[in-house]
């Protein structure tokens, strides 16, 4: 049997979420996504999807995220912000109890490692991170968090409800969900099952993201969709509502090539850990991140908007004239924006040319497309502040 | 007559003219059409080299030229309203009518029940 073994050992064995039997049993069409055999699409198909969650709500099965707590070995919890603070250019030790803010974590050289979500959990944190990059952020953190036990929950699932009548929908289970404001989170019980609720996403839209056992979770998802306003959405419409919410997508518009300003991404980075700051510096790569942020990057993460209808996709190289001599950088996301009924895309442009209103062109099939710099998010996020 | 191609396109064969478009159970696996590039009036095209484009949310796929022939008429139509490909993709949303070069090369191509084998 050792030919066996060996070809079992090469053979991408693709994990499932806690919801694989009921995405196959809505007639989803399954793709590999970050090591998960994960619905891309429902029947409804991309677009009504996409447009069905800016409409009303559309749940999401993102169990595929990792789920992690942060505590000090001495139950403080200002140890273990302060500790994470030394990976993430974030003011942790300012986050209070049951909120939640985002990050990312940098790497020497000023790059981006992973982005993530951190909530104040009272005695605890818990950060939530991307699928691909779970493992290796697990070990960063149980190799540089000293003094604290870094635990990955991995028997909970994670579901997004999102759109305008996400409220309503969870709110019917759980009346507490109309109290919560935006980046807000709670404990919940939900249908006997300990919840754990944020009011976020990656849509653009209102909505939450609720931590769920992962034995409880069926249970949830269905009572959820039985919401007539409800319904299952994929990953391509996950995809195309962050692009119109101007998101970034983790190895596409950010990676560890990409510096947090360069991304555009300071906002993140609060004033007490900038260059002047109380708590500056002290995380991988400060001195080149503080030189961004002092002297303005190199290049800009933008806005792209298609002047015609072709879709822009990732990795088309953009110029500044309709000519291959002058390269100036490379689109990031590209896709058609059913809300905006076109085109939109994002990339990195030189700094002097990140200015809205900018034109620029992609090469796409031999062609030189016109494209216009544009403020991001391309569509009003309604996020209940 | 009807023939069909394994890359999912059908043919109506007039004469020496071939009206070409993709079948229907290529327009479900590529979802809703965002966006359709046909190639020009005139163009010479290559059996199985690249003759138009579509695309849905999520990515762009090439539609091959069947035969080796020169373009004589595109269908303004589905760049307008790419939708149609999905709502009549064996109908209305032709693509573009092909002057064969060699009109007995259809012979070889695949006939219905054939294509219908192929896809299962």
């Amino acid at each position: 049997m050792t030919h066996l073994e060996a070809f079992l050992d090469q053979a991408p064995v693709l994990k499932q979420t806690p919801l694989h039997a009921l995405h196959l049993s809505l007639g989803a069409k399954m793709v590999p996504f970050a090591g998960y055999d994960m619905p891309v699409q429902y029947p409804l198909g991309v677009m009504k999807e996409h447009l069905h969650t800016r409409a009303a709500a559309g749940l999401f099965d993102v169990s595929h995220m990792g789920q992690v707590v942060v505590k000090a070995t001495s139950g403080k919890l200002e140890e273990a912000a302060l500790a994470l603070e030394r990976l993430v250019p974030v003011d942790i030790l300012g986050l209070k109890p049951g909120r939640q803010r985002y990050g990312f974590f940098t790497g020497d050289n000023g790059g981006i490692l992973d982005d993530l979500m951190i909530a104040n959990r009272a005695n605890h944190l818990l950060v939530v991170v991307n699928a691909a990059c779970r493992d290796q952020d697990v070990a960063h953190m149980q190799a540089h968090l000293a003094g604290c036990d870094v635990t990955l929950l991995d028997d909970r699932a994670l579901l997004a409800l999102q759109g305008p009548k996400a409220e309503e929908v969870l709110a019917n289970l759980w009346p507490g969900a109309s109290e919560m404001k935006f980046m807000d989170v709670r404990d919940a019980s939900i249908l006997g099952a300990d919840c754990i609720i944020s009011r976020s996403g990656y849509s653009g839209e209102d909505g939450f993201e609720i931590s769920v056992p992962g034995d409880k979770a069926e249970e949830l998802a269905k009572a959820l969709l039985a919401d007539p306003h409800c319904e299952a959405i994929g990953l391509g419409a996950r995809d195309s509502l962050r692009l119109e919410a101007g998101l970034c997508l983790y190895g596409n518009d950010i990676d560890t090539t990409t510096s947090p300003v360069e991304a555009s991404l300071e906002w993140a980075m609060q004033k007490v850990r900038r260059p002047g700051g109380e708590r500056a510096g002290g995380y991988p790569g400060a001195a080149r991140i503080e030189e961004d942020l002092t002297q303005g990057p190199v290049r800009r993460r933008v806005g792209l908007k298609p002047e015609g209808k072709a879709p822009v996709r990732a990795h088309a190289v953009l110029y500044a004239e309709d000519s291959p001599e002058s390269p100036i950088g490379e689109v990031t996301s590209g896709t058609f924006g059913p809300t905006l009924e076109g085109p939109v895309a994002m990339g990195y442009v030189p700094a002097p040319l990140a200015e809205p209103g900018t034109r620029v062109f992609a090469e796409v099939r031999g062609k030189y497309l016109p494209l216009t710099v544009t403020a991001l998010p391309f569509i009003t996020p309604t996020y209940k502040r | 007559m009807l023939k069909f191609t394994p890359e999912h396109e059908w043919l109506k064969l007039e004469g020496d003219v071939a009206t070409v478009g993709i079948t229907t159970h290529a327009a479900e696996q590529l979802g809703d059409l965002v966006f359709v590039e046909l190639p020009e009036v005139g163009a010479e095209l290559t059996k199985d080299g690249n003759a138009a484009t579509v695309e849905s949310v999520k990515a762009a796929s090439d539609v091959y030229a069947p035969l080796d022939g020169e373009v004589t008429e595109v269908n303004q139509a589905i760049v307008d309203d790419p939708s149609l490909v999905n709502s009549d993709p064996q109908g209305a949303a032709w693509f573009f009518k092909l002057k064969l070069k060699n009109p007995s090369d259809a012979d070889a191509l695949l006939d219905e029940s054939a294509y219908k084998d192929l896809i299962g």
